[in-house]
This record gives structure tokens, C-alpha cells and sequence, in this order.
């Protein structure tokens, strides 16, 4: 194993194609025969449906099939969880269509197969549909008190309470000095990709096949979903990945279209597309975030945190999706985050509302459970009097304690613990690269109309998921190396990336790596795909296992030839010598290949800290950032430039949900932000004052490669540090943020209303 | 039948009224480089030139394109290299998924072919129309900001079939 290429900030083999427009995403792929599909969505949020008649739509020339329910034997499929699918999900699991009633607006009613897009549309417009309104559930409360229900066979419109414990809560908060409970939330918003998605099938009645080009994230998982619906093998289905712009976490899981395409070109026998137009896209895709808390801290004087405790809510929307426990399961395990709090209690309940379903998004339910804790570390330092630096300082956990244990969760008894790392480290260097000895006078002073403001925070970076992921390493005949990958290529770069860790396994110039397949079933036995931060890390060391196996199986068939002994057979760049200096071209081995894998069922844990500075205009509301530093550590870099783009990226996703993004909904549950107009997003000029530092400090113990989850870590922190920003701008008025997006009309509002309640105090 | 120029090419196509230039390039040019984020002007995606203007083709008809000069993102590109843009873009990793970036080279092309000297607010304000959810804008910025000096003087770089 060579350290030539991994670390090197290498530039991007995908980008060759990017840059001129020759990518291949699946909305590109127009093959003979194709038909568009386009999707009939529920206009009405919550209701039963009497009615639906296409006939007037299959009298429009170039209109081929309507499929509903009715057209699927035995009822529509259930779609299952992936993550945590615990029995009682259950009956909150969504069809891939709608058959008795709607539960929220964008829901599948029909699927039209027409020759474009254009005449499916106007083919949408001609079906009568006949829904019977129910009252709709749009919050909590509503949820909660039952008064209408979404799934009247559950009894209730609460799916599961998860718990998350460690030590004695009770006892910690008996003997507390100092307590202090919070109310705090954090706004729906979720991973909008630039690229919406799209599922093309092809079907091939002679062999008996199904192409399904479109798969992202974790197609081998999906491609069981769908055997098992659908009636087929698992290796009668092919799911092919594309290029693919974007993942965040929400692009790739099963959604109700990657039923309903694939059994649309089995039932026409036309390849049939469909690609999501941005309307759909807002009220279609996994939504996320969308959580409450009502939290309690107990502290000894000095600061010391002896526990933490309360409920946290999160809204599930209409169905529990394949992930849509994550986000609420990951609120309450990781809300000490990177700090120790010996005693947890915290109580996460998932309530079910007419609106579109979540899933995960980038860093999920960690950004959220960051806002909650940091938001309560700066009140609680505040009120006891104890700089904020100082207290988090003193409250992390140290190298010494690691392996730290987190809270268990139950249901699933699912323990995890810290790995490794000393997060005093990025803390401090954190603090040094921000300048916040110089910087700290700023704190709260009003310069030229605008209040400055100053802000940090910690975080950990949960990666690594299990339990296994495959690669293959093949010799192609002119002497070339093919990689072949589990994981799955959402954007991140995993074509560069993993030809630096293939060149150094086995220790080749780069350009000897010719290509890294990804994402496709077609290329390895098992995948488990892109989540959790895990391609490398997962990935990586399942490559290291396949290049090792791959210059053994090199050696041995070498020894073969050359009469030696495998352990005594050299491999060079071109040609493999035994030890009486016989050499072998490399090209003479060609076809060999090696399938590696790497199995773990241990986490991964980035840690890091942010900063930032901001001014806040108390006439407008509106929030500057002057300056804002990320650091992180990583375990081990593997190409700095990728990394850092991470980020960035991540960090500009975070500021989105701090100040911009949010789906709102009226008390019908009718999205009122179904467009780009509505729904704001970060552009160029929002956010130009950012930095990232990333660290290989503290290697991972337990992968060969050393390396941890990397890409959620820009995200995580942002709601917290940049409320907290805001709040240490406004200390004048006594204005403490508690609910994101601090958008300019909230700033305002909340500045108002100090305003006043300062008043009336007098 | 309507009839422009595409990439240099003279072309002829029979397209309903209500197409879109996006879709017309896309769907019956086959020229897939131009992309489709959101179909109502926000995302910046489908950015092409229209006689050397930057132009978003799904809020363009189809029609709308006769007789006109259209570059799309192939059309700035060479067969074996880089143009000094690109390059630039790759150097400062100024893409991750590639959605976007088709958009975000002609947007850039345009500003460049028209400011070569634009400072980094000019740049920033003229990008702040198109979307990235990848990269977080600083690396784009940067990339167009080291790609001016290829568009100053003779060195014109972006090759869009005009000579200014």
C-alpha cells in the first residue's frame, strides 16, 4: 500500500464530462418506443377517494394507458422501511398508489402513459376525480388530540415513541444546582436536488428481464423492493445509475414512482419514462426536519452538565417512508452530541399529519438536535455567568473516555458509541483560525447601524454504516484496472476518490485505474449503496480488501508460471518477476479479478467546530455573515479539494435551513411553497464570506483506511451557530431566536416583540 | 418549420408552438448538455446562448429561436481539452453533481465574453440567478474570477462561433 495518490488534492475525472455537457443523467436517455409518464397527485390533503374516470383522458390522441389502483391485482404494494422497520410502522407504510384514501397533497392517484410529456399533461387535466374531504391534520396538536385520523385501523395518528437513555436522569436532576428548559423547533425543509428525479424501464418480455435506469443511493436494496412487488427474481431486474445531480439524502430511496414506471413498461411492453418536474418535486420528494423540542439541561454551578432531559417531537408527514424514522430516531441519540452528559432521558415521539412524508436529509436529525442543544448551551452560559467558549470546553468529551458510550435507543436497543478523537483539537484551532480572542469585543456592539454578533459550536458526524459493502478489482486486457463498486456515485466525486485509494492499494500510477464503476447492481454480488457518509469508509476499505485479494490472486497465478513460490513473486507497475528475475508482462494476467468486501457494524465519528460572525439590521431583520470557519477532522483525507468542496456545500445547505428554506403549509395541508419562487434557496450572493479547515488528526480505529464520515459536517452545526450568532447580536434587547428559519420577518418579529416585552417591563 | 442555428449547425425542426427552446434542443436536437431544473426561470439550468445572450431556454419557445444564433454548452466545447473556463471550473472543483454547471458555464461565458473585467460582486450578482446545490457558490466564483484574463485582448476563450 502506497500514500501517493490518497491525500492528494487530485482533480476530478468526472468533470471532463460535466464540463461539456456530456453527462448522462436519465432524463437524457431516449430509447425506441419511449412513452412519458406523467403522475395524477391528490389535490386535497386528506380524503376518500369515490371516484376517479380517465375516460375522457384516453380519448386524447397520443394518450396510451391511465393505470390506478384498480389496475394492480391484489391492491398497490406496500412499500417498506429500510432503516429501523420497526412492526410498528407498519400500518403507517405508503402504497405506490393511492386505492381508498389520499393523505396528502401529491399523492399518486393515476399514472398516464402517453408520447410526451406534454399530452400526459393535458391528459391530467381531463380525469374527473371525485374525493370526499376528511378534516385535514397539519401540526402536532392536531395529531395528537386524534379528532381526525389518518389511518383509522392504528387508533391513532402517533406512530411509535422512541427513547433514548443513558444513566439516571431522574437522580441527576434531583441533586441539579442549576435546570433550565427550553422550547425550541426547527422548520420543515428538506434535500432539494438541482436534478429532480426520474425513473426510466425498460421491460424485455423474450428474456424475461426489467431495466430500470434512473437507481441512486442504494439500488440493491430497492432492486429487492421491487422483485418482491413486482414478481420477479431479483436477478431478472437490472438497476442501472446514471449520472445524478444531487442525493442529499433524498434522492434514491424507494419512492412510489420506482413501482409504478417499472410495472407500467411491463404492462405496455414500451420503455416508459418519467422525470419529475419541480412542482412535484416539492411536494413529492421526502420532505425533512420538521421537529420540536421541549428539552431540560441540569448543571452543577461551575458549568458542568449533569443531565439532559424532555420530549422531542418530529412530524412524520402522511406515510413512514423507507427512512423516515431517521431524522427523529437521530434528534434524541445524538442531542448530547459531542459533549458528556452522563444522565439522558429524552423522549422522541413521531406523529403522523396530512403532508408530505419525510425522509433524511443531509445530517438528519443532527442539525436539528444541534439547533436545540447549542441554542440552550449559549442560555444556560449565559444565565450562570460562564464564558460560552469555556463551557463547552469543559463539557466535551475527552480522548481519554473514548470508546464514549452515546444513549441507547429503544425500541431497538440500539447502542453506539464514540470512536475516537480529541475534540479539543478543532475547538481550539477553530477558535484560533476564526480570530475569537480579537473578534470577542465585537460581541453584541452596534457599528453603523448593525448589531455584530459572534458565535460557536460542536458537533460530531455520525459515518460508516454497516454492515458490509463489496468492490471488485479487475486487469483489463492492456494492462488497465477497472474498479467496480457497491457504493454509489450521487455527485460526491467517488469516480477520483476511489481511483486514489485503487492506485495506492495496488501501488499503480493513477491513470493505470481506467474506470470506477458504481452504483449499478450489475457490477458487484452485494451493495449497500450512499447514506450515512459511508462510501469511504465503507467502500474504501472493502477496495483495499479487493486489491489485496486481487495482487494475491496475481502472485499465485504468477508462482504458477514461473515455478516459485506465490510469497516470492514481485509486482511491478507493468510485469510481475519471481525471484530468480523471470518477469511476466501484467498484460499476460488480463481477466483476472478479486472481489473484496468489508463488513462493520461500528460507526465513524467526525468531530469539529464552527464559528461565525453576523450583523443583524434591527430595521430590516436581515442577518449578514462576515466571517464563518468550519473545522473539521476527518480521520483521513483523501483528497482535500473533494473534501473541502463537501464542506462548503453542506455548510451553504445549512445556512439554507437557518435562514431561507421552508415548506409551509396552510390548515387545509395545501403546500403554499410549491416553487423555486417560493421555496428560497441559497444563490451566489447570499453567502460569500465562508471557510473550511479540514483535519487528519485522530485516524479512525476501526477501518483499515483510518477514515470517517465525511460531507454532513458542514451541515450540522449551521442552525445553532448562526441562531446563536443572532441571539449574541441582539444581548441589547434580550431577543432569543427558538425556531428556525431566521428569516428577515422573524428577526424583526422577535426584535419586536423584545421591544415590547422590554416596554412593558418597565 | 423553424429554423435557427444550433452550435454553428443550421437546423430545421418541426415543433409545436408550445414547446420550449429546452425542450426542442434537448428533446428533438438531442443536444442533452442543456438541462432542465425547474421550467419556470429560477434555476438557471438550461442557460444557452441566443446570439451571444445569455437566455433561459425553458422560458423561450422553440419558435421563438427562428432565425436566431444558439450555443448550448456543447457548442463551448472543444473535442480534447478544456477551454480556459472549463479548466478553471475543474481547478477550483467548481462542480460535484454537474446539474447545474451546463447552466453555470454559459451564464459565465456570457459575462466574460461582455466583462472581462468584472469584479467578484459583478460575478456573484450575474451567478446569483443560477442554482447549485453542491458546491456553495465560493469555488464557482472563483473559477470565473481566474477564467477573465483568458477573455481579455485576444485571448478570447469560450469558442461560440463569434468573433467580437
Amino acid at each position: 500500500m502506497r500514500n501517493t495518490f490518497i491525500g492528494a488534492a487530485i482533480e476530478r475525472r468526472e468533470d471532463l464530462r460535466f464540463l461539456r455537457g456530456r453527462g448522462q443523467y436519465v432524463g437524457d436517455l431516449a430509447p425506441n418506443g419511449l412513452l412519458h409518464a406523467v403522475v395524477l397527485r391528490s389535490a386535497a390533503a386528506h380524503g376518500r377517494i369515490r371516484a376517479i374516470d380517465a375516460a375522457a383522458a384516453l380519448k386524447i390522441p397520443g394518450v396510451h394507458a391511465v393505470i390506478t389502483a384498480k389496475d394492480m391485482p391484489g391492491g398497490p404494494p406496500i412499500i417498506p422501511m429500510r432503516l429501523q422497520p420497526l412492526p410498528a410502522f407498519k400500518p403507517f407504510e405508503q402504497p405506490v398508489i393511492a386505492a381508498d384514501k389520499v393523505r396528502y397533497v401529491g399523492e399518486p392517484l393515476a399514472l398516464v402513459l402517453a408520447d410526451s410529456a406534454a399530452i400526459g399533461e393535458d391528459a391530467l387535466e381531463a380525469i374527473a376525480v371525485d374525493i370526499e374531504a376528511l378534516p385535514a391534520v397539519t401540526d402536532r396538536a392536531g395529531a395528537q388530540n386524534g379528532g381526525s385520523l389518518l389511518f383509522e385501523a392504528a387508533g391513532s395518528n402517533i406512530a411509535l415513541e422512541f427513547r433514548a437513555t443513558r444513566g439516571d436522569a431522574a437522580a441527576a436532576f434531583a441533586g441539579a444546582a442549576y435546570r433550565r428548559r427550553e422550547r425550541l423547533k426547527v422548520q420543515r425543509h428538506f434535500g432539494l436536488t438541482l436534478e429532480p428525479r426520474g425513473v426510466l424501464a425498460e421491460w424485455d418480455a423474450a428474456q424475461g428481464r426489467l431495466r430500470v435506469f434512473g437507481a441512486a443511493k442504494v439500488p440493491f436494496f430497492n432492486r429487492r423492493i421491487l422483485a418482491a412487488q413486482i414478481g420477479l427474481p431479483e436477478d431478472a431486474i437490472d438497476m442501472v445509475e446514471n449520472d445524478v445531480g444531487g442525493g442529499f439524502g433524498a434522492r434514491g430511496e424507494f419512492y412510489p414512482e420506482d413501482f409504478l414506471i417499472p410495472f407500467a413498461a411491463r404492462q405496455v411492453g414500451r420503455p416508459v419514462k418519467w422525470i419529475e418536474d419541480r412542482r412535484e418535486n416539492l411536494m413529492a420528494m421526502n420532505h425533512a426536519r420538521d421537529a420540536e423540542a421541549d428539552i431540560e439541561i441540569a448543571c452543577a454551578a461551575d458549568g458542568t452538565i449533569l443531565g439532559l432531559r424532555g420530549e422531542t417531537f418530529a412530524d412524520m408527514g402522511a406515510y413512514m417512508r423507507t427512512n423516515g424514522a431517521v431524522g427523529a430516531r437521530n434528534v434524541a441519540q445524538f442531542m448530547s452530541g459531542p459533549y458528556r452528559i452522563p444522565a439522558i432521558d429524552i423522549a422522541a415521539t413521531l406523529v403522523m399529519t396530512n403532508k408530505t412524508p419525510v425522509g433524511t436529509y443531509r445530517g438528519p436529525g443532527r442539525f436539528e438536535t444541534d439547533f436545540f442543544r447549542e441554542r440552550l448551551f449559549d442560555m444556560v452560559a449565559n444565565e450562570l455567568g460562564i464564558d460560552r467558549v469555556e463551557f463547552r470546553r469543559r463539557n466535551l468529551v475527552a480522548e481519554r473516555e473514548m470508546p464514549y458510550a452515546l444513549a441507547t435507543i429503544t425500541p431497538y436497543e440500539h447502542k453506539d458509541e464514540l470512536d475516537s478523537g480529541d475534540y479539543r483539537i478543532t475547538l481550539a484551532r477553530c477558535l484560533a483560525e476564526f480570530g475569537w480572542t480579537e473578534k470577542a469585543k465585537l460581541q453584541g456592539v452596534l457599528i453603523d447601524g448593525r448589531y455584530h454578533g459572534l458565535a460557536l459550536g460542536c458537533f460530531i458526524e455520525g459515518g460508516g454504516a454497516g454492515p458490509k459493502e463489496s468492490a471488485r478489482v479487475a486487469l483489463e486486457p492492456d494492462g488497465a484496472i477497472a474498479v467496480y463498486l457497491g457504493s454509489s456515485a450521487v455527485g460526491q466525486g467517488v469516480e477520483t476518490v476511489f481511483a486514489q485509494i485503487a492506485a495506492d492499494a495496488l501501488e499503480l500510477p493513477i491513470e493505470r485505474i481506467r474506470a470506477v464503476f458504481h452504483g449499478s447492481t450489475g457490477y458487484v454480488s452485494d451493495g449497500y449503496g450512499a447514506y450515512h457518509s459511508r462510501s469511504v469508509v465503507m467502500g474504501g476499505s472493502a477496495l483495499l480488501d479487493a486489491a489485496e485479494k486481487f495482487r494475491a490472486a496475481l502472485r499465485a497465478a504468477a508462482a504458477q508460471r514461473l515455478g516459485c513460490d506465490a510469497r516470492a513473486v514481485a509486482i511491478g507497475e507493468d510485469n510481475v518477476a519471481g525471484p530468480d528475475g523471470r518477469a511476466l508482462p501484467l498484460t499476460d494476467f488480463a481477466g483476472l479479478s478479486a472481489e473484496g468486501a468489508f463488513h462493520n457494524k461500528k460507526h465513524t465519528y467526525t468531530y469539529g467546530a464552527h464559528a461565525a460572525h453576523v450583523t443583524v439590521d434591527p430595521k430590516t431583520g436581515h442577518v449578514a455573515i462576515v466571517d464563518y470557519v468550519a473545522v473539521e477532522d476527518v480521520g483521513r483525507i483523501i483528497n482535500p479539494m473533494t473534501l473541502n468542496g463537501q464542506v462548503i456545500g453542506s455548510l451553504v445547505q445549512g445556512l439554507g435551513g437557518a435562514f431561507l428554506e421552508h415548506l409551509v403549509y396552510d390548515e387545509n395541508g395545501q403546500l403554499l411553497t410549491g416553487s423555486l419562487m417560493d421555496y428560497r434557496l441559497p444563490t451566489a450572493s447570499d453567502f460569500p464570506n465562508l471557510r473550511s479547515i479540514v483535519l487528519d488528526m485522530k485516524p479512525s480505529p476501526i477501518n483499515p483506511l483510518g477514515a470517517k464520515g465525511a460531507g454532513e459536517g458542514g451541515i450540522i452545526p449551521a442552525g445553532g451557530v448562526i441562531a446563536n450568532a443572532v441571539a449574541n447580536s441582539l444581548t441589547a434587547f434580550g431577543a432569543e431566536p427558538r425556531e428556525l428559519p431566521l428569516s428577515p420577518p422573524r428577526v424583526w418579529a422577535l426584535l419586536e416583540e423584545a421591544r415590547m416585552g422590554n416596554a412593558n417591563g418597565e | 418549420m423553424t429554423r435557427f442555428e444550433a452550435n454553428g449547425r443550421a437546423v430545421e425542426v418541426a415543433v409545436e408552438p408550445r414547446m420550449t427552446l429546452a425542450d426542442c434542443l434537448r428533446d428533438v436536437l438531442r443536444l442533452t448538455g442543456t438541462h432542465i431544473g425547474c421550467e419556470h426561470g429560477v434555476c438557471g439550468a438550461c442557460t444557452v446562448l441566443v446570439d451571444g445572450e445569455a437566455v433561459r431556454a425553458c422560458l423561450m419557445l422553440a419558435v421563438q429561436a427562428e432565425g436566431r444564433r444558439v450555443t448550448t454548452v456543447e457548442g463551448l466545447s472543444h473535442d480534447d481539452t478544456l477551454t480556459p473556463l472549463q479548466q478553471a471550473f475543474r481547478k477550483h472543483h467548481a462542480l460535484q453533481c454537474g446539474f447545474c454547471t451546463p447552466g453555470m458555464i454559459t451564464t459565465a461565458h456570457a459575462l466574460l465574453s461582455e466583462e472581462p473585467d468584472c469584479d467578484a460582486d459583478r460575478v456573484r450578482e450575474v451567478l446569483s440567478g443560477n442554482i447549485c446545490r453542491c458546491t456553495g457558490y465560493i469555488p464557482i466564483i472563483e473559477a470565473v474570477l481566474e477564467a477573465r484574463s483568458a477573455y481579455r485582448g485576444d485571448g478570447r476563450a469560450g469558442d461560440d462561433g463569434e468573433r467580437r
